[in-house]
């Protein structure tokens, strides 16, 4: 990932001026308004990290709860040496980079089609959008069983119909198990890009291309000149937004594969981990894991965040 | 980027005229494309069980509406209506409590804002960029612990500190379009800070917060991983529902369809409705 934002600093210039005369009843009032999220967000987001944090210092399995003990680092150094636990990180990357690198490049060309006039856009528009506006499981479900299946999925059918009774009817998902999670996630997450880059193309200013067309710029010099440097925050936005969310993603593993055929990702593995395999220490470690990538993702989608965010404020 | 000449439009010549049109077509096919499985999906639903396990696929098949029937329970087994009934009381309730924490927030972040209230809004923003799926453990043994498992209310107070930070950041940027002067006005005229949000802010950035709620509304409705740890029987909500459909049962592609399409309709209709504002909510409203 190419993120050359300078560090910007957060606090940025307060739209309007502060009360004149800090007094602090008057800044507790002014607080107040705020203080019911801000006391709601801490306890039931950040307490509970903090408790996995601390479990996971334990060797702790829920079917024998007397047998609780500290336990260092083991969990950690068991996730990282488990093959299943260490392949589930690896997944992860893999899948997260694939739906996000592919979902970028059609969504690009996508919103570069979208940004063309032409009769029936806004319904091209609707349409482009209506897969991300399924519940991902139903999403799932409509690839593993409709589309994907070996029998009367509507694949094979396709390929029924182009090839003749000799055609090929592979069992997609048990022949290429982290393909077929990605190609539905792909499907379901370029709409996202797609809008998110659409959003960066209208925000160019139609003039300045304009003029650069009077003094001779053909289309590609345009869009690699000027459209790209306009929406590359836009792009790092979508890629840093993907990534945080398709990290996350449980549904479709959980509905496509549950987890087989080596598709178990680090959120499945917890899953499983916990509720099935009920070690609590060793889901806290994977889960601190996770953490740990999410803020590094984080500090620079916050950054990216901040840049649109104060060009936005200043405008 | 030399100069900035205002010319008069250009006029496309033959060629670029064509290859405009060609591009609108490959648009069309491009969006015919992504939206024909949800299509096919519709098809599949109206159609027999037989006639929806046929390969080659029949297009032409009679319709019918057993798929549909199936799924609300004609065969025998659960109806989906406790889990649909569960998920709107857990989105709708979730989004309630949503406006109603991050509307004087956002007052507090935008209109008369608190010092360093860049840093709080990067707070909340960093809360949604941390994997909930790590805290997933201790809000189980807690939820275990204080009764709150296979209870509805642990999903609203969930969803709701899921979808704070969006509502938040999109608040905030509507309120900060909320001239000042009005509120001082009615701040001379003695209004309190209720009064004011309830029939000054309220109004005026109700196009907003209408998008914001649609937003809540289907992250809340979509959920799943939560929804499968800490409900069970008595509180199952539709995405679990849809879980029963995840090993194959038989012929029951029609029913798959019908199921999957019922309970994405809330969603797909939210999603509609929501269009123009989507990209605001999806990008934690880092894109207007």
């Amino acid at each position: 990932m190419t993120v050359t934002t300078p560090p910007t600093r957060i606090a940025a210039a307060s739209p309007r001026p502060a009360a004149r005369r800090p007094n602090r009843m008057r800044a507790w009032a002014t607080r107040a308004p705020l203080l019911p999220a801000l006391i709601f967000m801490i306890v039931v987001t950040q307490l509970p990290f903090v408790a996995t944090l601390v479990i996971s210092f334990f060797d702790w399995n829920a079917l024998y709860p007397d047998d609780r003990h500290f336990a260092g680092f083991a969990n950690y150094s068991e996730v990282l040496s488990t093959p299943e636990l260490r392949k589930s990180v690896w997944t992860t990357v893999l899948l997260t980079a694939t739906v996000v690198l592919v979902s970028l490049v059609l969504g690009l060309l996508l919103a570069l089609l979208l940004d063309r006039k032409f009769r029936g856009r806004a319904a091209v528009r609707t349409m482009l959008i209506a897969p991300f506006l399924l519940v991902p499981i139903a999403a799932a479900l409509l690839w593993k069983h409709v589309l994907f299946n070996p029998e009367y999925g509507l694949f094979n059918g396709i390929l029924h119909w182009i090839g003749g009774s000799g055609a090929a009817q592979p069992d997609w998902i048990s022949e290429m198990p982290l393909m077929a999670v990605e190609a539905s996630l792909i499907w379901q997450w370029t709409p996202f890009m797609t809008l998110i880059l659409l959003a960066g193309l209208q925000s160019r200013d139609p003039q300045l291309i304009e003029a650069a067309r009077v003094d001779g710029a053909n289309d590609w010099q345009v869009f690699i000149h000027m459209t790209l440097p306009h929406i590359r925050r836009y792009i790092e936005l979508s890629v840093l937004l993907g990534s945080i969310y398709i990290v996350q993603n449980f549904d479709a593993v959980y509905t496509i594969t549950s987890g087989g055929l080596g598709t178990a990702n680090l959120p499945y593995t917890i899953y499983q981990t916990f509720y099935q395999a009920h070690e609590n220490g060793l889901a806290s470690a994977a889960g601190v894991i996770v953490v740990i990538g999410s803020i590094i993702l984080a500090t620079f989608a916050l950054r990216v965040v901040s840049s649109l965010f104060r060009a936005e404020v200043s405008r | 980027m030399t100069t900035l000449t205002t010319a008069a439009p250009r006029r496309l010549p033959f060629r670029g005229r064509f290859q405009g049109a060609a591009l609108g077509v490959v648009a069309w096919l491009a969006g015919i494309l992504f939206v024909l499985p949800i299509l096919w999906m519709a098809l599949t639903s109206f159609h027999s069980e037989s006639d929806a396990a046929t390969n080659p696929p029949s297009l032409a098949a009679s319709l019918t509406l057993d798929g549909y029937r199936e799924f609300f329970g004609a065969g025998g087994g659960a109806g989906p209506w406790p889990s649909l009934i569960n998920s709107a009381t857990a989105s709708v309730a979730s989004t309630l409590l949503t406006l109603l924490l991050a509307l004087p927030a956002a007052y507090a972040l935008s209109i008369r804002p608190v010092k360093k209230w860049t840093d709080v809004l990067f707070f909340f923003l960093s809360t949604k960029m941390l994997p909930l799926v790590a805290g997933l453990l201790p809000i189980y043994l807690f939820a275990k612990n204080t009764g709150l498992l296979d209870n509805i209310w642990a999903l609203v107070i969930l969803y709701t500190a899921m979808n704070l930070p969006i509502a938040v950041w999109m608040m905030q940027s509507f309120l900060a379009e909320v001239p000042v002067a009005i509120i001082e006005a009615a701040q001379i005229d003695g209004a309190r800070l209720p009064t004011i949000l309830w029939r000054v802010v309220a109004p005026i950035a109700l196009p907003g917060i209408a998008a914001t709620s649609l937003i809540c509304f289907i992250f809340s409705w979509n959920e799943l991983l939560f929804a499968r740890v800490l409900t069970g029987v008595v509180a199952e909500t539709a995405p679990v529902f849809l879980t029963g459909f995840i090993t194959s049962q038989g012929l029951f592609l029609a029913k798959v369809c019908a199921a999957s399409l019922v309970i994405s309709l809330p969603v797909l209709a939210a999603g509609f409705a929501a269009q123009d504002k989507l990209v605001q909510g999806l990008s934690l409203g880092a894109v207007k």
